[in-house]
């Protein structure tokens, strides 16, 4: 599976070395969600070789309430979350830039039930009423009726549920208790979405890694991991019920078709419980944070090096999700990329447009 | 040998040196102040909103309607704190005394290189090991058993229990118990061997064994660098975060089971504070940074009056 | 009746007595030994457990190439933690650099001039810094220096570790020097030395051992810290341009061994939780050299 990343290095080398690229020396700093780091890691290790060295992108992990914060306080030149400014830190930024604050989704996150339960392997069907009941702790037994009733003829064990949450905060919780939310009232009132919540049940593990590991060690257990955690870690994780009413497995085709839907011109959207017929429900957009006066963001220093922000950013809308599928994160929808670059063409330096060309080398091939 | 300096010459000399210090000294509180500035600072809208005390004795945190209190980290930090500092001393100073005292000149080298690694290692270090390796052989050896021997003798009893997954007060009590053993033996050790001969000499001329010598003679001695070494422990204890963080459970309810999650000032700040997006969850965050800060701060003031109270001052033997 | 000779003196006494006494004495030992024991097995147990799960990972490239993205490892192209290793090194002598200094200052201030007015401020304030969490340090740091500079640092990362270098400093200074008899300051005294050459030149070799220890076990407990290191150094997955000039690290955001380690440790990639033990194995050695100079420096005016 990585092994096809290097033939694609190789090919996108190749491709960007017959093009027209004027290539100034940069060293970009981003830092936001862990969730996408891997792919985002990947991106900046591909565009080095691709650039020959010219442009590095430095990308750590601090959480997406870091991306935003350090987006705001200008420390960085992009920011990445899982949750998308809110408008009072749109208008935060507003205020300390004059410009726009731009939310562009680099990829997609998609949140599986992960569980460990003697002789029930990957498959186990769980709708939203059912999860809810699950997290709230409601429903305390693997073999309770409700959960039965969406698996016939599947031996369910009679033991009690285990679950295990977040106890960080995290983009991956945000989206999964915006999903609770949105299909169940109960948990709406009782305790609501957020990268941080009151559980009112369960043991909280630290992370991902925190999460798959008690879970992979504890039978009875059920929880929520991204996608990759579930696949590397060899856990089994349970399919969903949409709002279509079909049954979704988890995939990368799944989770880009949810977010294949109507989307507002910021992007600014939730798309869990997507109405998209084949979208996987437990899912939510990547944003990456750029603002619109480049120059008007302390961390920028020259004009070039905002004009290669701006252009490594193009690229991972467009090339760069030729490298989505190889590390298991799922494409963008086409609809995202053509909102993402219509942004990327109105970033200004002092005034004066320098997106709108950059974004043409990318369209034109 | 010189005569003496004139006068002028060394009043200078031990003016600018006195400078000097001060300039550090000023440095230090200079900083600590700097830092509860900052946190009161920050924390200003939580504590206005829920009160000083209100917010301190608070035991409901909830990030989605903005609930916050931090009793249920306060009790966390205090009972891990303590508990850790009481079960690591003794054996702390045990292994100073081995190696100032008991040990030939070999075994002392490698006992001592042996805990200033234990110093050394990483907190995250021993946080992941703790969860592939302590917290699963707690669980199974220790918690699930007695777990399983309440519920069928006193089943009502086992509420209090808690639920045995190897995350909780006792795990992290003992990691944490582990990590600031290096503080008060390194510190008990180097004043062990400062002792003067003299001391020990009047106590064997007394005719006393061994353990007589070091209890009557050589610990009193020692007490203040073993009083700070147990300062500086206990500080480790307060302010560790990492292995607590992944060890102990991180539930925002009170710590009232045995074996159930439990969570302490240092780690919830960790793990809530990469994602804070709120402002007042952040305050909330700084609020309990403020707390920690008072709470160490009184926990000292009591530790120098207590060892104000034990100071040998004249070692009369 | 003299009892046997343990050491010193003949152990005077009688009868039953004397019997109890030394049978306290050898379960005293056995106690000592006991508790020794309890610390130095689960101490041996862990470090073990590092060396086992990251020895694999260390190999040539490992100290020469840079981290990039966790395809390289997963797909076995060279990889390795060069920049950690480079960023830990010139973000930890530089902290010690601001610390060692600031902390014995502030000991010496508590032990020679017990009766200076700032003492009983200066005391309880460094205790209380001791017993802050390291991550608030960092973000003191990170309100005082990276925001304002717009950019995150090495430099922001070795004044983080300072911070947590500097209460452990002045504290087993001031232990040190207060142990230091004071006959040997009432003897430099006497000859007509000032009172700053009295410390420096007869109080401070006398109590370099202990000076020595303060100093080593505040490097090694901020060579371990990872969450100070998180708002300020930031951390990197590439080697600087050039990876030679120290300047680099301390210029732009850096990588540290501890705060890499737990982002490998934490990653889904097995090759990754390889190289994050090797990263501890690698922290450990740093600390052993460093312990194993600071006490060959020691043992020579013993």
């Amino acid at each position: 599976m990585f092994k096809n990343a290097i033939k694609l290095v190789l090919a996108a080398a190749a491709a960007v070395a017959g093009s027209a690229f004027s290539q100034a020396e940069a060293d970009i700093t981003g830092a936001g969600a862990s969730f996408p780091a891997p792919l985002i890691a990947t991106w900046a290790d591909v565009y080095r070789d691709v650039t020959e060295g010219a442009v590095v992108v430095n990308y750590q992990s601090i959480g997406s309430g870091g991306g935003i914060r350090q987006f705001i306080d200008q420390t960085v030149h992009f920011g990445a979350t899982e949750a998308f400014l809110n408008q009072e830190q749109l208008d935060q930024a507003r205020a300390g830039t004059g410009g726009e604050a731009y939310n562009l989704p680099i990829t997609l996150a998609d949140v599986v039930i992960t569980y460990n339960v003697p002789g029930l392997e990957t498959g186990v069907v769980f709708d939203g009423e059912v999860l809810a009941g699950i997290f709230l702790g409601d429903v305390v037994r693997w073999n309770d009726e409700r959960l039965a009733a969406l698996n016939p003829g599947v031996q369910l064990p009679d033991m009690l549920i285990n679950v295990v949450h977040r106890a960080d905060g995290s983009g991956t919780t945000n989206i999964f208790t915006s999903y609770l939310s949105s299909v169940s009232s109960d948990w709406a009132e009782r305790v609501g979405a957020g990268t941080a919540v009151e559980w009112p049940t369960g043991v909280g593990a630290s992370g991902n890694e925190g999460v798959a590991g008690l879970i992979g060690n504890t039978p009875g257990t059920i929880g929520y991991n991204s996608l990759v955690y579930a696949t590397l870690n060899d856990i089994a994780y349970g399919y969903v019920v949409n709002a279509a009413g079909n049954v979704i497995q988890p995939s990368l085709a799944s989770t880009s078709a949810a977010g294949d839907v109507e989307l507002p011109q910021d992007t600014r959207t939730l798309i869990v419980n997507s109405q998209h017929p084949e979208g996987y429900p437990i899912s939510g957009f990547t944003w990456a944070l750029l603002y619109e006066n480049a120059d008007a963001n302390k961390a920028f220093t020259s004009r070039a090096q905002a004009e290669e922000t701006v252009r490594f950013l193009a690229w991972v809308m467009t090339e760069g999700q030729e490298f989505s599928e190889v590390l298991d994160f799922a494409r963008l929808p086409q609809a995202a990329v053509d909102l993402n670059l219509a942004r990327l063409a109105q970033v200004k330096w002092q005034g004066e447009n320098i997106g709108q060309a950059i974004v043409d080398g990318f369209t034109t091939r | 040998m010189r005569a003496a300096t004139p006068k002028n010459g060394r009043r200078v000399g031990d003016k600018v040196f006195l400078g000097l210090l001060t300039v550090t000294g000023l440095s230090v509180v200079a900083i600590a102040l700097l830092m509860a500035w900052t946190l009161g600072r920050d924390a200003a809208e939580p504590i206005s909103r829920f009160g000083f005390f209100g917010f301190l004795t608070g035991t409901r945190w909830d990030p989605v309607s903005g609930q916050f209190g931090a009793w249920p980290f306060v009790l966390g930090t205090l009972i891990t704190s303590v508990a850790a500092l009481a079960l690591s001393f003794l054996p702390a100073l045990g292994l100073a005394i081995l190696s100032a005292e008991y040990a030939p000149r070999w075994l002392a080298t490698i006992i001592d290189y042996i805990v200033d690694l234990l110093a050394a290692i990483p907190s995250v270090v021993l946080g992941i090991w703790g969860i592939l390796v302590l917290a699963p052989f707690l669980r199974d050896r220790v918690y699930q058993p007695v777990f399983e021997w309440v519920l069928e003798r006193a089943p009502d009893q086992a509420a209090w229990l808690g639920n045995p997954t190897g995350y909780g007060l006792i795990t992290a009590t003992l990691v944490l118990a582990l990590m600031i053993v290096p503080y008060t033996t390194a510190l008990a050790r180097d004043a062990i061997r400062l002792v003067p001969v003299e001391q020990r000499e009047a106590a064997w001329g007394l005719g006393a064994t061994r353990w007589e010598v070091l209890r009557l003679a050589v610990l009193p001695y020692a007490r203040g660098g073993i009083t700070a070494g147990a300062v500086l422990s206990f500080g480790r204890a307060l302010g560790e975060t990492m292995a607590v963080a992944m060890l102990i459970g991180n539930s925002a309810r009170l710590p009232l089971t045995l074996f159930g999650p439990a969570a302490t000032m240092p780690s919830v700040i960790v793990n809530e504070f990469r994602e804070a997006v709120e402002s007042l969850h952040l305050a909330a965050l700084m609020g309990i940074g403020l707390y920690l800060f008072l709470i160490s701060l009184v926990v000292n003031l009591l530790a120098a009056w207590l060892q104000r109270r034990l100071a040998p001052g004249n070692v009369g033997l | 009746m003299t009892g046997q000779r343990i050491s010193g003196g003949p152990v005077r006494g009688s009868g039953a007595n004397l019997r109890r006494r030394y049978l306290r004495d050898r379960v005293m030992l056995g106690l000592v030994v006991l508790a020794s024991l309890a610390v130095l097995v689960p101490l041996l147990i862990v470090v073990w457990y590092v060396v086992s799960q990251g020895l694999s990972a260390l190999d040539w490239d490992f100290f020469t190439q840079d981290l990039g993205s966790p395809t390289r490892a997963v797909t076995g192209r060279p990889t390795g933690l060069a920049q950690a290793i480079a960023g830990t090194l010139v973000v930890d002598l530089t902290a010690l650099l601001v610390a060692v200094p600031v902390g014995i200052g502030a000991g010496m201030m508590l032990a020679e001039y017990k009766e200076h007015r700032l003492n009983p401020l200066l005391r309880v304030l460094n205790d209380t810094m001791n017993g802050m969490p390291a991550i608030l340090k960092g973000l003191l740091i990170f309100t005082l220096v990276v925001r304002p500079s717009g950019t995150f640092s090495g430099f922001a990362g070795s004044l983080a570790l300072a911070i947590v270098m500097l209460p452990i400093i002045a504290r087993a200074t001031e232990g040190a020097l207060t142990l230091v008899p004071w006959s040997i300051r009432e003897a430099g005294l006497a000859l007509g030395l000032p009172r700053w050459r009295v410390i420096l030149a007869a109080v401070l070799p006398v109590a370099r051992p202990g000076l020595v220890t303060g100093v080593l076990i505040a490097f090694a407990r901020a060579a371990g810290e990872a969450a100070p290191l998180l708002l300020t150094s930031l951390g990197s997955n590439f080697l600087p341009r050039d990876p030679w000039n120290p300047l680099e690290y301390l210029t732009k955001a850096a990588d540290t061994l501890p705060q890499r380690l737990y982002s490998l440790a934490v990653s889904p990639y097995e090759q990754w939780h390889a190289m994050g033990w090797a990263a501890g194995i690698v922290l450990l050695l740093l600390v052993v050299v460093v312990f194993l100079v600071g006490r060959l420096l020691t043992r020579r005016d013993h």
